[in-house]
């Protein structure tokens, strides 16, 4: 009985500071947006504006929850929960210190590929379900995209297996108390950060949902709370990308002196951030020029890393 | 600077035929004296009255057989005329179709009329002479019923196509309270909202291909990157675009028709509204045709300040596009920057004129009022702290390639095409041909001050880009000059019909007091005649073309606007590209909604 208390609230713990950081991080960024753009962001609602979050997430489940009379009903209210639930999902996998992990899943990265596959279906059902033509053209290119860059998101991270030796997750961190994977493994590393931005789709690579030109993409017929699925669902997946980037290239809780849960915080929370600088500087390019890039740069490269670490390590 | 701006005083310029020999004897040499008739201007533009049957034939021989020959439909305007006094030496006539052919290697302009009459005129269309003769066609059928035979599409373009009669024409309603009330029920908007609905088959367009079937997408009326209310109607296969139909009309408000019930003096707040990011860049044309009209001299202290705060509102325009052209192909950051730039900008004009975005500050004769105590700080301050910011914005902007790989080789034209298609301004001169008025025309003492026209050889989005950004040092330049160089004296012309005139002595003397009293009131008298004055404004080159018939306010006001014959082209330089280049080309053209509808 105890155990499964014990289980039950380490769930709870997770999903409780997975979706909060997430809910938080969009008031950080909006806060940091500011700072870079010479204004001031959210800072009204409770000190430094940090209850903004709590105040969006009243207004947003308090909106009517209109489903359009032209939607394909089931798929339109699935889709934001897919979006949502599947990164969710890969949460349970992650190893966020040695001995705090809900599931020690031996083919951890495996099934962390797996679930980011999946979440691209939100993308794809909501824009197919909600019959607009600018969602529509945003699922398309979520497609697009998302066959484009997953190829060498897995070529990317094999190079990491190889080394390591095996695809569990906190086989992999362990494997790196000598020497973080960021240096042998640096190519492999910027593929993946860039296949990450890509998989959560954010500026320079937030072509299904770009505002410019698609209005608001494949979500264009959403609002209320199944908007604040797909919304949270986008944060949630930077908050992985970077927990990921931490746990399989700059070795995960490991680090001196400080306790090794706050080391994880600080690595993930640098690349979130990191997320947010993208986001403030870069412009976007077209989607053939973003697919041209994937398939005749990024993929070689992937395939030369691969190579290469196989080569050496033989 | 060979000279301090403003020493001179010159006599009013005719600039506008300027070195260019007439044409009236080559074209007597060709069409014979019978048909054509000369008829005298303020503006000194040639101006011939055509026969309808001669026309088409003339028109072809100003544009290709005589060399050099008018490369561009400058303007296509329509007159009322059945209600117009003192058009002594002119033929009888109840509509006027009028031509304004502007050639860039003469530098002149000419201007064509045709005499119309009855109910229902026609003229045969010219489309086929010159491409941009499609939408100012169109225009002229909407506002005056003038039919022009031979167009394929000659539908309404700014009014809804639900509406009853042709808004210009002068048995036409001016005011909504002259008319029942408007009401909308259900049928109506029913009715109305089906007459919007895009029909491909009334442009010719197919619906599917041998192997595809297109998707027709509507961008806009509300849409992030149209910048205001703008519709193109795109032909989609995938994210190519087939084709496109540009729907505008949204944001038209009658300006014309407004210039008709206003004074010659109310009427510059609405000149302001119309190139909303232009703010006084607007009153001067409208002020500099009046004045030649009324053969106002304004003093040079005036003349500088109009240069002056004009080129303000250039950079201040300017930074907008910069942001919004960065903002458009995604960067999200800069215009922020730039905006707050803007801020600053608005900041002197408010210590200045008192207003923002649309100071109306221009008066018939002058400015409305001295520069303030401190001015010179100001805008040396801004000029201090603008360079270096210019500069990181190119790092930023121009630089970044991403957004290099968006725009280079997207929506590119030749000059040959920009000059046909009525395209101006930065527009024009990224083809490489080096045309700015205030170069080529001097108004306002442009040619005593030391600047360049910057040009670029692309034709481009990105050209078009780099263009704008270093118009925005050359007008740091200017206002410079002007800061150093600002003469003394007043800021008012002397003259009678300056509005309002000079109150020095109106307690001192009864003449002065009566003539401040009636131009107050009842507004100046314009003597009868017609002037057109063309400026490089903020987009391109402006003009307004005034018919005085010698009453209190203006018989007929044509703008001519920029932003029209920009958007007009659209079509022609999107078909093949991507969703996604539309977006980078509608930034690169800079153009406001006001400024195209009216």
């Amino acid at each position: 009985m105890a155990e499964w208390l014990a289980i039950v609230l380490r769930v709870a713990l997770v999903l409780g500071t997975v979706v909060g950081a997430a809910a938080l991080l969009t008031w950080i960024e909006r806060r940091l947006l500011g700072l870079w753009q010479d204004r001031y962001g959210p800072n009204r609602v409770g000190p430094f504006g940090v209850f903004q979050v709590i105040a969006d997430m009243i207004k947003l489940i308090g909106k009517e929850d209109v489903v359009p009379p032209f939607v394909d009903k089931p798929v339109y209210i699935l889709a934001p929960a897919i979006a949502m639930a599947t990164l969710l999902l890969v949460f349970a996998v992650l190893p966020f210190t040695a001995d705090f992990q809900i599931a020690e899943l031996n083919i951890g990265l495996l099934f962390f590929l797996a679930m980011t596959s999946l979440a691209v279906y939100g993308v794809l059902l909501g824009g197919y379900a909600s019959n607009n033509k600018y969602a529509l053209l945003g699922a398309l290119r979520s497609a697009a995209q998302t066959v484009s860059y997953e190829v060498f998101m897995g070529l990317s991270l094999l190079g990491v297996v190889l080394q390591a030796g095996s695809f569990n997750l906190r086989d992999i961190v362990l494997a790196q108390e000598g020497l973080w994977f960021c240096l042998p493994q640096a190519l492999g590393l910027v593929l993946f950060l860039i296949a990450g931005v890509a998989e959560s789709h954010r500026l320079p690579f937030d072509l299904p949902e770009a505002e410019h030109e698609l209005t608001a993409g494949y979500h264009t017929e959403y609002s209320g709370l199944k908007f604040a699925m797909f919304f949270l669902g986008e944060y949630l997946g930077v908050i992985l990308i970077s927990a990921m980037v931490t746990l399989l290239f700059f070795g995960g809780w490991l680090g001196p002196v400080l306790p090794p849960w706050l080391w994880f915080l600080l690595k993930t929370t640098f690349f979130a951030l990191l997320f947010v600088l993208l986001r403030a500087s870069l412009p976007r390019p077209r989607y053939d020029q973003l697919m041209a890039f994937g398939w005749k740069v990024m993929l070689p490269l992937a395939l030369l890393n691969l190579t290469v670490t196989g080569l050496v390590l033989l | 600077m060979e000279q301090q701006p403003g020493k001179s005083s010159r006599a009013s310029r005719q600039w506008s035929s300027g070195s260019a020999e007439p044409l009236l004897p080559a074209l007597y040499a060709r069409f014979g004296t019978d048909s054509l008739q000369l008829q005298g201007t303020a503006d000194g533009i040639e101006t011939v009255w055509v026969d309808r049957e001669q026309l088409r034939g003339v028109l072809w021989f100003l544009r290709s057989e005589l060399t050099p020959g008018f490369e561009m439909l400058f303007d296509l305007a329509v007159i009322d005329e059945r209600h117009r006094r003192h058009r002594e030496e002119q033929p009888s006539s109840d509509f006027t179709v009028v031509y304004h052919l502007l050639s860039v290697s003469r530098n002149a302009d000419v201007r064509l009329k045709v005499a119309l009459s009855g109910d229902s005129p026609a003229v045969p269309t010219i489309r086929d002479i010159w491409p941009n003769a499609d939408w100012y066609e169109r225009e002229a059928w909407d506002m005056f019923g003038v039919r022009f035979d031979g167009h394929p599409h000659l539908y309404r373009i700014l009014m809804p196509p639900t509406w009853q009669g042709h808004p210009l024409r002068k048995d036409h309603y001016a005011r909504a309270t002259e008319v029942d009330p408007y009401s909308l029920d259900q049928a109506r908007q029913e009715a109305e909202q089906d007459a919007l609905r895009f029909k491909p088959e009334a442009w010719g367009m197919a619906r599917q291909s041998d192997d595809t079937d297109f998707m027709f997408l509507n961008l806009g009326p509300n849409h992030p990157s149209v910048h205001g209310v703008f519709r193109v109607a795109l032909q989609l296969d995938g994210e190519e675009i087939v084709d496109a139909v540009p729907d505008i009309g949204y944001h038209h408000r009658g300006a014309e028709k407004m210039a008709e019930r206003q004074s010659w003096h109310t009427y510059i707040p609405y000149t302001d509204r119309v190139d909303y990011l232009g703010g006084v860049m607007n009153n001067l044309p409208y002020v500099l045709a009046v004045e030649k009209l009324a053969g106002i001299e304004v003093p040079p202290r005036a003349r500088i300040i109009r240069v002056m705060l004009a080129e303000l509102f250039r950079i201040s325009s300017h930074l907008v596009f910069y942001g919004t052209f960065a903002q458009d192909v995604g960067q999200m950051s800069p215009v922020f920057y730039m905006f707050s730039d803007r801020e600053k900008l608005f900041g002197i004009v408010e210590a200045i004129t008192g207003g923002r975005m649309h100071p109306s500050w221009f008066r018939i004769g002058g400015v409305a009022q001295d520069l303030p105590n401190g001015w010179d700080r100001l805008i040396r301050e801004f000029l201090d702290y603008m360079p270096a910011r210019l500069k990181e914005y190119d790092d930023m902007v121009l630089g970044n390639r991403i957004l290099q790989r968006r725009t280079r080789g997207i929506g590119v034209y030749d000059t040959g095409e920009a000059l046909a298609w009525g395209v101006s301004g930065p527009g024009l001169r990224a083809t490489g041909l080096n045309w700015d008025l205030r170069k080529k025309r001097p108004y306002s003492d442009y040619d005593q001050f030391d600047f360049e026209v910057p040009t670029a050889e692309g034709g481009d989005c990105y050209d078009r880009c780099v263009v704008r950004v270093e118009e925005i040092r050359q007008s740091l330049r200017i206002i410079r000059q002007c800061l150093d160089n600002m003469p003394d004296g007043p800021v008012k012309a002397h003259h009678p019909l300056t509005t309002p005139p000079p109150k020095d002595r109106t307690l001192a003397d009864i003449e002065t007091l009566i003539q401040h009293f009636e131009n107050v009131t009842w507004g100046p008298v314009i003597p009868p005649g017609e002037a057109a004055v063309n400026v490089e404004a903020t987009k391109g080159m402006n003009s307004y073309y005034l018919v005085s018939d010698g009453s209190t306010n203006s018989y007929r006001t044509r703008i001519r606007t920029p932003s029209f014959p920009h958007l007009q082209m659209i079509p022609h330089i999107s078909r093949g590209l991507y969703v996604s280049d539309l977006i980078a080309i509608l930034a690169s053209i800079d153009f406001v909604m006001a400024d195209v509808d009216r």
